[in-house]
């Protein structure tokens, strides 16, 4: 699937829905809990259960990243999958609490 | 649109504005009235969703409703005159505007395509119906806010947030569901300024309560803070002033609930963040600083900065209690010369500014970028050398004496650690042997003491004679717009007629 940013995703195995926030606009292999992720309106076979390998769970608000930061993708639900793309697994993007400003 | 239904599902429960005794909305009620909303501004026809009005409930309903609908947001300043209102509607027809009475159709009979409706009306005319399901378009480059920016010359210009710029910002500085559930924060500034657009969408995505006083008032503010049990606030230079001097006459009259203020948007008198620390010494005190076309904050000032700046005896460090703090990490700021050259620390230049919550675009003017995406801002400063950033107000204030540029603020500055002188502003008058001089403007705490050689006298101590100002002059006030921007046009005009009525 091409992902861009403001693509949305759901993950097939779980309650998982991210958005991309960065994306470098090229087809990625993008998996939440080891299966590929589907478009939003895709209403095919769901359910399954998430890879062993793939199955720490999204957290709601992270934003996760591969390991040279080309792409970002923010959960907007969370799920019991870990996110990837192909095997490789995505890490949170650490970021330290500025103080409110505004 | 996307940070709010990410509240509503994370924390739908919570209360995201008003009183949490009952007559709040909840994130939940916030999402669904915005939903409603957005069919409600659909079957109006219109291009532009604006806001003519104070603030009111009404406005994150319409601001995400106008996102879920694909219109652009359009705050405006409901304290322009009636000929530029008029000029400003012309162009955004057409609009539904949300505005309080009769007032505005007058002002704007003629305009074809405004259709108005006071807040109140808006909000239970759009509460009928089903909640459409969640099919906004997420293409980020769709146009989120158009904001006119208060150009002192020419047509204002309409600067152009577009949906990935505001939710850069957002990403980049605010940690989602980062607020307890008992924070609150207090929005004072206006609607058609950034920061006000910026703080519904901050304290909506870290799940903090947005509590609204629509006209600023120092006793309303803080006998709001103390009935809200507000936590957080953000206040404009003079806003702040006015707090301090209330709290001085009514000291038992404070809110005790305060653990954070930040403070931005034009110049802080060194004395009044000074005795605000002295008066909230367990409040954390954060400067922000940051234009329209930014997304509002670029840089700030944390807690830590200023406890540090105000305990050490490094002069270098103290300094940096004047300082706009560091920019923040998901941007660049970097300072350059006159031929876009960048400079070392220490030295002023131009502050340029690059990241994606950078717009720099206006509408019908497009970007205002280098072909590498930085933004010269036309606010002249410098970076010290840990990276602190000094702001000296815009370029084309900048005074300059026989061939030397001057920053009116390291005139202002001084003049300010002056015990007797509460504000001052530095301005350049022509001048037939020099070019320009320097005339300092100073309004004084006690003005019975006023003394013009006095004050040229203390300001020879502390800076070089090319920079000592000719001549002083006292007035009550300074002028300020009601953001607390210094008006320098205004009394720069103020005193060229003063000085033909004398000659």
């Amino acid at each position: 699937m091409e992902i861009r940013a403001g693509s949305r995703l759901k993950s097939a195995v779980c309650n998982t829905e991210v958005i991309a926030v960065k994306a470098p606009g090229e087809d990625m292999d993008i998996r939440c809990g080891g299966v590929p992720m589907l478009d939003p309106s895709d209403t095919g076979e769901e359910g399954g259960k998430p890879d062993a390998a793939a199955a720490d769970g999204t957290q709601m608000g992270k934003r996760y990243v591969d390991s040279n930061e080309t792409i970002e993708l923010l959960c907007t639900k969370p799920g019991d999958g870990s996110l990837g793309i192909g095997d490789a697994l995505l890490a949170i993007k650490e970021s330290k609490p500025l103080p409110a400003s505004d | 649109m996307m940070l709010l239904e990410m509240a509503s599902s994370g924390f739908g429960h919570r209360v995201a504005i008003g009183s949490r005794d009952g007559s709040g909305m909840t994130y939940q009620d916030l999402y669904d009235q915005s939903g409603r909303a957005s069919d409600y501004l659909q079957q109006r026809n219109v291009e532009h969703v604006s806001f003519f009005d104070e603030s009111s409930p009404a406005l994150p309903v319409s601001l995400f409703a106008a996102a879920w609908a694909g219109l652009p947001f359009v705050p405006l300043n409901y304290r322009l005159s009636n000929v530029d209102t008029y000029s400003l509607f012309e162009r955004i027809t057409p609009t539904f505007t949300i505005s309080d009475g009769a007032e505005l159709e007058n002002i704007i009979s003629g305009v074809d395509g405004v259709q108005s409706t006071a807040w109140h009306l808006f909000l239970t005319d759009s509460a009928e119906g089903a909640i459409p399901e969640p099919t906004w378009n997420m293409d980020p480059d769709e146009i989120a806010v158009l904001l006119f920016t208060s150009g002192t010359t020419g047509d204002p210009k309409a600067a152009v947030l577009r949906h990935s710029h505001l939710v850069s910002y957002i990403l980049g500085s605010v940690e989602f569901m980062g607020s307890d559930e008992d924070e609150a924060t207090l929005v004072s500034v206006p609607p058609y300024h950034v920061a006000g657009i910026a703080a519904m969408c901050s304290s909506i995505y870290a799940g903090r309560r947005i509590v609204q006083l629509p006209f600023f008032d120092a006793y309303e503010w803080i006998d709001l803070a103390i009935k809200e049990e507000v936590t957080h606030a953000m206040v404009v230079p003079t806003m702040l002033s006015r707090i301090v001097e209330e709290l001085e006459k009514n000291p038992s009259h404070k809110p005790d609930t305060l653990r954070a203020i930040s403070y931005g948007g034009g110049k802080m008198p060194r004395p009044v963040i000074e005795k605000a620390l002295e008066l909230f010494p367990a409040t954390n005190f954060v400067n922000a600083y940051g234009l329209t076309e930014t997304s509002s904050t670029i840089s700030v000032l944390g807690p830590e900065d200023h406890r540090i700046a105000v305990e050490s005896s490094d002069p270098e460090v103290r300094k940096r209690l004047a300082s706009a703090g560091k920019p923040l990490p998901s941007l660049e700021v970097s300072i350059r010369d006159e031929d876009s050259n960048e400079v070392d620390p220490g030295v002023s230049g131009e502050i340029w500014v690059r990241g994606e919550q950078v717009s720099g675009e206006y509408l019908g003017h497009g970007k205002r970028l280098t072909g590498d995406g930085w933004f010269p801002t036309n606010d002249g400063g410098s970076l010290d050398s840990e990276g602190y950033l000094f702001v000296e107000g815009r370029i084309d204030d900048i005074i300059i004496r026989g061939g030397e540029n001057i920053s009116p603020g390291e005139i202002e500055d001084v003049l300010l650690q002056h015990p007797n002188i509460r504000d001052a502003a530095a301005v350049g008058m022509a001048d037939t042997e020099w070019g320009e001089i320097i005339v300092a403007v100073v309004v004084l705490s006690d003005p019975d003491f006023f003394s013009e050689p006095e004050i040229l006298g203390f300001s020879k101590e502390h800076l070089r004679s090319s920079r000592t100002p000719e001549k002083i002059i006292m007035l009550d006030e300074l002028p300020y717009n009601e953001t607390g921007k210094l008006l320098r046009r205004v009394l720069k005009d103020g005193l060229v007629n003063q000085d033909n009525s004398e000659g």
